[in-house]
């Protein structure tokens, strides 16, 4: 009880800060002095995130190496919104190329540092759910299986977004994208495609491989900063809601992030050289339809009749993850990590 | 020191002694002896330090470089014909971004159909990315244009492709004179980045740029390009001063100051050629050949004074604008016509296609004679062609345009041939 | 100029010469709402602030911030039937926030450490009477002393304390903490008059020139009903009784003892008899348990104490040694009616806890003073109809509880300053409630309520030890940090952390967060993710 006292704190490991807790405990976002690898100014969209998963990401890595960090950025929302000329909101060495080619151009700049002999600078590249799964897999598999000493992280937003909103290998089943259209018998993305591409970084034996939450900030955090002491190919897969092409309001972003994994459907793990780690549990399990509901890409789902069927096949993928990753506990006795 | 060496070898030598600092690639015939030649001196410790990247595609390979050399690392990567073209976004994007990378494209034909031989269809293709564009007309050449190449590149902060061909000089085992590294040394400083990617000193490299300023930074790559124009030969000169050879240049003439006929031509075609000029001039005919070894920027000013006085131009190609004419030889006319200087353009040599004496004697004579037509191609079989055509012709699926298309067809074929 | 490459190559952070701030239709602006604890306590505290301190373990600051409105907190602290709790938000969560054992935590911190109330203002040369020291007489002494004025209380009994003093058992509210607070008051200057009963209001206060005076004499007349009862019969008055504990000789009352009411004083009638003896302590009441007027808590003590309690039933005779009851049943409008069915009771003695009255005789000779239904009216700044005499606590038609009472005495304390003053106008208008659909309370740990230790059982029929223990320091700052801090800011840096424009400054610790328009596109996602509500979308003007 005592020890419980002593550590417990209001909204302790939950909120960015807290007044209670040893400075060190509190994460990068609550200090008052953070890089802000992405400052102001930029040009997302008004909740966007995409803008706050990059600047949670790329501020813990700045913390974790003294700032002395490379970034290099796929084409996609993230650039172009970051980097029109005349202005950037980058506030760190930040690079973009291509497309598909982010985690090459990476391996490049991992090698320079690595000829130089500099072994404090550290590299991470960074791309769209597009710019990861689909055309930049390529590089990204090439990058893994080699063990280049290189973060990738992934920002889903589980379509093409900077392009209007088409799909991607990591649209979800049943959403409507500009590609899968709420029509016909079979409304929005099918069911049954797609790519796990965590799990396929899982597959590459890379020495770490983690999901996360804009919605768990401690957890990104904490992601980030084991990433960054280690070295090789590293991946981090980070669920951002994008509010314009999930058709939500912009002050539910967080929410969504939240509900995505608290229904189960964005399970957020940990693995290291093929094997998971763990899991961060569920606090408050929700049914699907509470992370659906208020997307209009679902809209068609409750219209009338609704498609119960489809709600009911996407409760089961969650489900499926939280047997799977042991989401509620059960197996490794509750809240344990 | 002299060498008997092959081609490919006494590339990855000079590269060596460049000392890249990042080299990566993907494998390519005829380009594989250079990587491997390069490959195994960072293995064995002679190159180093250097990190040596086996990639997944040679779209990776030039985005590793991309990244290497906005890092501030020198960067080399080689690839051939369908490699070219596989990395062709991540060309334009180097050269975009200003990046100092070599590469050199061991020249092979582009399909389908698949073909490794060589030919300039795949450089061709990336004329307007952007890159400096090198031809090298012999082994010693390729030596000599890589370490220039380096020394261009960063000085500019331009990359440059040194193209040369594809088996004729990568496979082949001639006598080459591979510099000393202490001469390389010398010509060569260590490469200092004219913008680089440092987290003492952010800045963001590679940004949106909108059609308010696209315009603006097009012209000041073009201009930046043009500026090559005065710094190769000053390179070039300076080459020869540390390294006692006089190699590279813009273009570089034989035996045309008083010629009637000029043979311009693209890599180690040239050497053909000047056997056969050498035969014609014996023949008392009045002929020159003009190499071009540097076809971007494209040194109008240079070879327009060396095509001077000349009666007719023949441009020897190794590729064509498919639906359109020879490219170089369309810029040869271009730049001579208007001083009414015929031209003529032969397609040679494609897909690894020999490009015989004879044959060249047979249509350089015909030029002087004036027989022939404004574009042909070399030793074409016309039989083949012609059967092809008919049956083209009679084909039912190719209605209603069956009249009509053919016979368009084989007008153009009866013009141009 | 840059130095760098023409439009390809950028300048780090100048996207800064960006205001985004103009694509903005709502704007955000940090609010304090009405945490439902404070809107609750019948004191006014500012329960959210105070316990803000307390979850820092910054405990005297937080003793500090209640006693601005309450200078009893050991007291209510153990006695208050915390209406606070019942409105906490986080009660919707898991369970309330333990808000009363906190409250005694600091009170008791306060007597242990000494800590002193806060200094007086400079005197203002005016005078008031208090009349009665219960706990609304000591509240009021204390606020106008603090406002500089010159406070007499008079109280009729030996001791100050009203009810806490002589109704409340000492098992429940031990005396010692009753003195500690009354003599911190004390310390303040305030003098209280013992057995110096005021018959005469209007002729006391011209007596002792005061200019105005505050009336809390409580309900200290037991209600009489008439109980048919042989004259052999023992019937008590359950005040008296009570009272009696006291005293050094308890009343005797033998061993079967029957409690006749369904109070709060009922329930202690019945447990102190228990104390002193009785082996069977029963509760008859008219009613069933869910119209029972007695605090649940204090029910359930009684019934963990072995007091049993005859439900739906009347006495209808006290006999000597017995007492006839008879069974009711609830009409359909859900009041008890005779059924004719009787049992008999064994009862060596009966205690009557059947309500208490005011005794209003000393006001007779004010004029303009309004009574309805025994009890004394007035308006909303505590004032009677005779001007410049202030009444509250049980005398006045409210909840009669402590608490009431000690808001009352600061209300009409800080009304009778304004009065003397010459001020109108009342306090400012409250905050919005800070009701739970404004909070996101998915940001707060999962925390059960922490749990006051109690005397074991056997200890409690025997004597009159406090039965409730206090929370030890590690137990308070966790009931503390079990706070949400409903409606206003608790630096959690939420706010801070979620806004993708960076558009929230940290201006550090105390110092709460300013939003920059410049950047802020109004996307609402800071107050959407404020846990505490403590931010709200305005719309833009434009
Ligand atoms: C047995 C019992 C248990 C209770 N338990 C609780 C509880 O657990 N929690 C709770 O909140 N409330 C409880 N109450 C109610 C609570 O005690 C009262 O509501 C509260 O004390 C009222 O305060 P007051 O200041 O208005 O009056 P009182 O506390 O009654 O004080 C009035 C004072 O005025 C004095 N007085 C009266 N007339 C004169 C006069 N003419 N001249 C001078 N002095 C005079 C009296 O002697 C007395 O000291 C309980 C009440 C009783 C009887
Ligand atoms: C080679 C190439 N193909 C297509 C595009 C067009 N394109 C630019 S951004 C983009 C979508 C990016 O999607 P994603 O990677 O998911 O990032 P998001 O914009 O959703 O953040 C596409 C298709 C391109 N720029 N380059
Ligand atoms: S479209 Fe989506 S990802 Fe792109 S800027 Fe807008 S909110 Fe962000
Ligand atoms: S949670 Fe705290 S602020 Fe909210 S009602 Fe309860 S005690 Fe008051
Ligand atoms: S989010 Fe946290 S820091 Fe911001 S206003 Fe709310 S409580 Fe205060
Ligand atoms: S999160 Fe930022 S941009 Fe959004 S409303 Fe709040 S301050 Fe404005
Ligand atoms: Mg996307």
């Amino acid at each position: 009880m005592t020890e419980q006292t002593s550590s417990y704190c209001q909204v302790g490991s939950f909120a960015v800060g807290n007044r209670l807790v040893d400075p060190h405990l509190r994460t990068v976002q609550s200090d008052r002095l953070r890089p802000n690898a992405l400052t102001s100014g930029h040009r997302a969209c008004q909740g966007c995130g995409e803008a706050l998963g990059a600047r949670f990401v790329l501020d813990a890595a700045m913390a974790a190496t003294d700032r002395q960090l490379i970034v290099v950025n796929a084409t996609g929302c993230l650039e172009v919104f970051s980097t029109p000329y005349p202005e950037t909101a980058w506030q760190v060495a930040w690079m973009h190329s291509l497309f598909g080619n982010t985690a090459a151009v990476a391996t490049g700049v991992a090698a320079a540092l690595k000829v130089r002999g500099d072994t404090a600078t550290r590299v991470i590249a960074q791309a769209g759910d597009g710019g990861t799964v689909d055309i930049g897999f390529g590089c990204l598999s090439g990058m893994f299986e080699r063990n280049d000493d290189v973060l990738f992280v992934c920002y889903d937003n589980q379509a093409y977004m900077n392009t209007g909103v088409q799909r991607s290998a990591s649209t979800p089943a049943a959403a409507r994208t500009a590609t899968t259209e709420a029509r016909g018998r079979e409304p929005g993305n099918a069911f049954g495609q797609g790519k796990n591409l965590p799990a396929l970084a899982v597959a590459h034996e890379i020495p770490y491989v983690a999901t996360a939450s804009v919605a768990y900030l401690h957890d990104l955090e904490a992601k980030v900063g084991r990433a960054m002491e280690l070295h090789g190919a590293r991946y981090l897969h980070v669920l951002v809601p994008c509010p314009l092409g999930w058709g939500a309001a912009s002050r539910d972003t967080i929410r969504l992030a939240r509900l995505a994994c608290e229904t189960g459907l964005f399970p957020l793990f940990e693995a290291a050289h093929g094997e998971i780690l763990s899991a961060t549990p569920i606090r408050h399990r929700e049914p699907v339809e509470a992370y659906l509901r208020p997307q209009r890409r679902f809209a068609h789902l409750f219209a009338d009749p609704p498609r119960t069927d489809d709600i009911a096949r996407i409760q089961a993928i969650a489900d499926r993850n939280i047997g799977r990753f042991d989401l509620l506990g059960e197996r490794a006795g509750k809240g344990s990590r | 020191m002299l060498r008997q060496i092959e081609g490919s070898r006494a590339v990855a030598e000079a590269v060596a002694l460049c000392r890249p600092r990042v080299v990566s690639a993907y494998p390519i015939s005829p380009q594989t002896h250079i990587i491997e030649g390069v490959g195994s001196l960072v293995k064995s410790g002679r190159l180093k330090p250097c990190e040596f990247i086996n990639v997944e595609s040679e779209f990776a390979a030039m985005s590793v470089s991309i990244g290497a050399a906005a890092t501030g690392a020198r960067a080399y990567t080689a690839t051939s014909g369908p490699g070219l073209l596989d990395m062709a976004e991540a060309v334009f994007n180097a050269s975009g971004l200003g990046l100092p990378i070599v590469m050199t494209v061991a020249n092979r034909a582009v399909g389908a159909p698949i073909n490794i031989g060589n030919d300039h269809s795949d450089a061709m293709a990336l004329r307007d990315s952007g890159w400096i564009q090198l031809f090298a007309e012999t082994n010693q050449h390729a030596v000599d244009l890589h370490i220039q190449a380096f020394r261009l590149a960063e000085r500019l902060s331009v990359p440059v492709m040194v193209c040369m061909d594809g088996f004729i000089l990568t496979h082949s085992v001639e006598r080459v004179e591979i510099p000393t590294q202490e001469q390389v040394d010398r010509y060569l400083r260590p490469f200092a980045p004219q913008q680089v990617l440092d987290p003492a000193a952010p800045v963001s490299i590679g940004a949106m740029v909108g059609p308010e300023a696209f315009t603006e930074v097009r012209y000041l790559a073009h201009a930046r390009l043009l500026e090559a124009l005065v710094c190769i030969p000053e390179l070039a000169a300076e080459f020869e001063r540390v390294v006692g050879r006089p190699s590279g240049g813009l273009v570089s003439a034989y035996r045309s100051e008083d010629a009637e006929t000029i043979v311009v031509a693209l890599g180690s075609v040239v050497g053909t050629v000047k056997d056969v000029v050498d035969q014609m001039r014996e023949e008392g005919l009045k002929i020159g050949v003009v190499a071009v070894t540097t076809f971007r920027p494209f040194p109008e000013q240079a070879l327009g004074q060396a095509l001077e006085g000349a009666h007719r131009v023949v441009v020897i190609e190794k590729a064509f604008a498919v639906g359109g004419r020879g490219v170089l030889g369309a810029q040869v006319d271009a730049l001579v016509s208007d001083r009414g200087t015929k031209t003529y353009t032969v397609v040679a040599g494609l897909g690894g296609r020999s490009i015989p004496e004879a044959s060249l004697r047979r249509v350089l004579g015909e030029a002087i004679r004036g027989e022939l037509g404004a574009m042909s191609f070399l030793d074409l079989d016309r039989v083949v062609v012609d059967r092809e055509l008919a049956r083209m012709a009679e084909d039912p699926r190719r209605a209603p345009s069956t009249a009509r298309v053919p016979r368009d067809v084989r007008e153009n074929a009866a013009r141009i041939v | 100029m840059s130095e760098h490459p023409f439009a390809i190559t950028l300048d780090a952070g100048s996207s800064r010469d960006n205001r985004t701030g103009s694509w903005r239709v709502e704007r955000p602006i940090y609010v304090d709402r009405m945490p439902p604890c404070n809107d609750a306590c019948p004191a006014g505290e500012n329960i959210q602030r105070w316990l803000y301190h307390a979850e820092a373990g910054a405990y005297e600051a937080a003793w500090r911030g209640l006693v601005e409105d309450n200078p009893l907190p050991a007291i209510c602290g153990r006695v208050c039937f915390h209406p606070c709790e019942a409105a906490c938000n986080r009660g919707k969560v898991d369970e309330a926030v333990g808000i009363r054992a906190v409250e005694r935590f600091l009170g008791d911190a306060a007597i242990a450490h000494g800590w002193r109330l806060p200094e007086r203002a400079p005197a203002t040369g005016r005078r008031v009477l208090v009349v009665g020291s219960g706990p609304s007489g000591l509240s009021a002494a204390y606020h106008l002393a603090r406002a500089g004025h010159e406070v007499v209380v008079r109280e009729a009994a030996p001791r100050p304390g009203g009810m806490l003093r002589y109704g409340i058992p000492k098992y429940r509210l031990p005396r010692e903490v009753i003195d500690a607070e009354i003599s911190a008051i004390e310390d303040l200057g305030v003098e209280i008059r013992c057995d110096a009963g005021v018959a005469d209001i209007a002729s006391a206060m011209a007596e002792g020139a005061f200019d105005a005076a505050y009336l809390v004499l409580g309900a200290q007349l037991s209600h009489r009903v008439q109980v048919p009862a042989a004259d052999s019969a023992r019937l008590l008055d359950a005040l008296a009784f009570l009272a009696g504990t006291e005293a050094a000789e308890p009343v005797a009352i033998g061993r079967r003892v029957v409690v006749y009411g369904g109070g709060d004083t009922a329930m202690d009638a019945a447990r102190s008899a228990k104390r002193l003896g009785a082996t069977d302590a029963v509760i008859v009441y008219r009613r069933n348990r869910r119209k029972m007027p007695a605090h649940a808590d204090l029910v359930e003590e009684a019934l963990a104490e072995g007091v049993t309690v005859r439900w739906m039933s009347t006495i209808s005779r006290v006999e000597k040694d017995k007492v006839l009851v008879e069974k009711m049943e609830l009409d359909s409008a859900g009041f008890p009616q005779p059924t004719g069915e009787f049992t008999n009771l064994d009862a060596d003695c009966v205690i009557l806890a059947l309500g208490q009255d005011a005794d209003l005789a000393p006001l007779a000779a004010l004029e303009g003073v309004e009574v309805r239904d025994g009890l004394v009216v007035v308006d909303a700044q505590m004032m009677t109809g005779h001007s410049g005499v202030f009444a509250g606590g049980d005398m006045v038609p409210a909840e009669r509880t402590v608490t009431v009472a000690v808001g009352h005495g600061k209300r009409a304390a800080r009304n009778i300053d304004r009065w003397l003053r010459g001020e109108t106008g009342g306090p400012p208008p409250r905050h919005e409630l800070a009701s739970i659909e404004t909070l996101n309370t998915w940001y707060y740990a999962d925390a059960g309520r922490t749990v006051q230790p109690e005397l074991e059982a056997q200890r409690r029929q025997t004597g009159f030890e406090e039965v409730v223990g206090g929370l030890d320091e590690p137990n308070a700052l966790f009931e503390a940090r079990r706070c949400l801090s409903c409606g206003n800011c608790f630096e959690c840096d939420n706010c801070y952390g979620v806004c993708p424009d960076n558009a929230v400054s940290k201006l550090g610790p105390g110092e709460r967060y300013v939003f920059d328009y410049d950047y802020c596109k109004g996307c609402g996602i800071c107050v959407a993710e404020c846990p505490c509500g403590a931010i709200v979308m305005v719309p833009e003007l434009i």
